[in-house]
């Protein structure tokens, strides 16, 4: 695939360009720390952002999305009939999604749009966007992209990989959604053919940067419930808050909570995101909660994760390697050292060691 | 602080070889720079994992709710602050606890820190009063003082109030300190910037709860936003659900807030949630001369009635 150069100028002038096009959200720091935002005229994304605090989930997923409207007038023929809400209505581009993030979007997709099940709101929002992606020179104490299906320089889930060096980009499109993008951008310039090797040392070095891994190797080999019944849980929970915040900032957390909120006669069906982290997350009807104490919760996120969406899809594990609930879960809970519990558990010398002692 | 770290070991290994307790709760390090994890031994092996240094900020008293047996904790001021408003409320029994006092010159605040260098920090280093912070190609040396949190800035209890035995020897008291700075800034506006401000204040909010789940204040068994037959407050990103939340647990707080920063230190989204109960604070202060977590044998003033109450709120 041919390589595109794009100089300050021009990814200025394009930026703007394709606003008529598409609406254009990108990294914007805003306070102490950068989110996706839609940009406004002449706002451009900023590519020396390392990566955003949450996710670019929202922009396909909103935390909030009303779904359906209805109104409870006896005197109206619509009484009572749920009405779709039409939630997308032009194309998107999400500038800037560092190839992890990118990674989460198919991830989530086994669960939205499935043979069995599609899920309108989001199919409608994904097929609208074009994912432009920016890969990373450099990595974060944190990442661990290498070993969960990608890398910094990883192309699964985007349509454009942008690499910079130094004030230069180079664009790639991957599909011909980007290819519509490069050129409604008017990025015409081919790069030169002796860019190739350089990108190949960006890559390189890039790799070599992250120095986070985790082992996942073994745990599929694993009974759900040797791993259900490992001793580790409740000690490895002991300061979990279950607080929201690994579920709310991680890419491929896709769970919703589905409420009705009516005022006066009329009223909205809305989805919002919940957290297995929850007690009410899975508090029946009956008041029995089968996830009655935190160590379950915990418990459940990681089984997820690591374990049943790995049964279930058969595809990898349920995690991109971003590394944002390690940094910002308020009490150090580590992913990397929950697989690696989960991937070295050996549950028959477990069994000797407790009978021993 | 550093030093406090051997003596809470060699007092944890005495009280759980003793059998005085069965576990001793404290921090162990965290997998990245300044965020320790609360932790906890239950043999005088498991002790060694046990640290301390400026980068224990959570309020243990979180972790011993309801707790049944005998339970060693390690307390700085506003924790132990927090025990004593636990005991007085019925969350614990002052008898079941040993309770290991630290003498604290306060915690350094990592939002701030990170946000002060644009690079990644790979370690953070406290000798002394003096922090050094180093990343990738840069390492800054500053006084710690300018990079304690701001609840420990202005903090006027650091020594604990109840304990069993003292980690180290108790510190000078800060003086000259005006808790309620911001409190008073946020007085002086009128309606509409006050408005605005809590407005902009809680615009991130993505209510993830990790404010109230932090607080050893918000132990209900079912919290008001959970409740759902019937359910009380709105799931969405709607701001008059998020500024319910935010404004009923202040309230929540009333005259049993210790301002130990829990709430602000772990909130994801950078939110000075002390905005709310910090004014409360001042409130209880200026109306009953109260202070939490200082007595045992005193009743808060939300609890109590006395015939000389200032009822100033509503004359």
């Amino acid at each position: 695939m041919k390589l595109i150069k794009i100089d300050q100028q021009s990814w200025a002038a394009g930026i703007e360009k394709v606003k008529s096009d598409y609406r254009v959200f990108g990294p914007v720091k805003e306070k102490n720390d950068h989110e996706f935002k839609l940009l406004e005229q002449n706002e451009m994304p900023d590519v020396n952002c390392q990566n955003t605090r949450l996710s670019p989930k929202s922009i396909i997923y909103p935390q909030s999305q009303v779904m359906f409207t209805y109104s409870l007038d006896e005197s109206k023929d619509d009484c009572r009939i749920m009405k779709e809400v039409e939630n997308v209505k032009s194309p998107m581009a999400i500038i800037g999604v560092r190839p992890c993030d990118a990674l989460a979007f198919p991830i989530v997709r086994r669960n939205f749009d499935s043979p069995e099940y599609q899920d309108t709101y989001w199919i409608k929002a994904y097929e609208a966007t074009t994912f432009v992606g920016l890969a990373c020179n450099s990595a974060c104490g944190t990442c661990f992209c290498t070993s969960a299906g990608t890398g910094p320089f990883g192309e699964e889930g985007l349509d454009v990989l942008m690499i910079a060096d130094g004030d230069d980009l180079y664009a790639k499109s991957i599909t011909a959604k980007g290819e519509s993008f490069i050129q409604a951008a008017g990025w015409t310039t081919e790069a030169e053919s002796a860019v190739d090797s350089k990108i190949d040392e960006l890559k390189t070095a890039a790799e070599s940067s992250i120095n986070s891994s985790v082992a996942t190797d073994k745990i599929k080999n694993k009974t759900i419930l040797e791993l259900y019944d490992a001793p580790f849980w409740e000690e490895e929970a002991f300061a979990c808050i279950n607080c929201g915040t690994c579920t709310y900032v991680c890419p491929t957390c896709w769970c919703f909570d589905v409420q009705d909120e009516t005022h006066g006669k009329s009223g909205i069906r809305m989805r919002n995101w919940d957290s297995c982290m929850f007690p009410l997350f899975t508090h029946h009807a009956s008041g029995h909660n089968p996830r009655n104490v935190k160590y379950e919760r915990l418990r459940q996120r990681f089984m997820h994760k690591l374990k049943y969406y790995v049964d279930k899809y058969d595809n990898g594990i349920q995690c991109v390697g971003c590394g944002r609930c390690i940094r910002l879960c308020p009490v150090n809970i580590d992913i990397r050292k929950i697989c690696y519990k989960m991937n070295s558990f050996d549950a028959e010398s477990c069994v000797c060691e407790a009978t021993s002692s | 602080m550093t030093e406090y770290t051997d003596k809470i070991k060699e007092i944890a290994k005495r009280v759980l070889t003793e059998g005085k307790v069965e576990m001793v709760i404290g921090f162990r390090e965290g997998s990245v720079p300044m965020m320790n994890q609360p932790h906890y031994a239950t043999s005088a092996e498991s002790v060694d994992e046990l640290v301390w240094d400026c980068n224990c900020g959570l309020n243990l008293a979180n972790y011993i709710t309801d707790k049944k047996g005998n339970i060693g904790i390690i307390a700085k001021g506003c924790d132990s602050r927090n025990i004593v408003t636990h005991v007085i409320e019925n969350k614990i029994k002052r008898d079941q606890l040993y309770i290991i006092g630290v003498p604290c010159t306060g915690m350094i605040d990592h939002q701030k820190i990170n946000a002060m260098f644009d690079q990644e920090i790979l370690t953070v280093e406290e000798s002394g009063d003096k922090i050094t912070i180093t990343g990738n190609g840069f390492s800054k040396t500053m006084s710690k003082q300018e990079l304690l949190t701001e609840n420990c800035a202005v903090c006027t209890h650091r020594n604990p109030i109840e304990y069993d035995e003292l980690a180290g020897d108790l510190v000078e008291e800060q003086k000259d300190v005006d808790p309620y700075a911001s409190v008073t800034k946020v007085e002086s506006m009128s309606a509409d910037e006050k408005w605005n401000y809590f407005e902009d204040l809680l615009s991130p909010c993505i209510r993830c709860y990790a404010c109230r789940n932090a607080c050893p204040l918000c132990y209900c068994p079912t919290c008001f936003v959970d409740e759902s037959r019937p359910q009380w407050v709105g799931k969405s990103q709607d701001p008059t659900d998020v500024r319910t939340f935010h404004l009923l647990r202040a309230y929540h707080c009333a005259g049993r807030c210790t301002d130990c920063g829990a709430c602000e230190r772990v909130c994801p989204m950078g939110i000075k949630i002390r905005e709310f109960t910090k004014k409360l604070n001042k409130d209880c202060l200026e109306l009953y001369g109260w202070e939490a977590g200082l007595s045992l044998d005193e009743r808060p003033p939300l609890d109590t009635f006395k015939t000389d109450d200032p009822d100033e709120f509503i004359k």
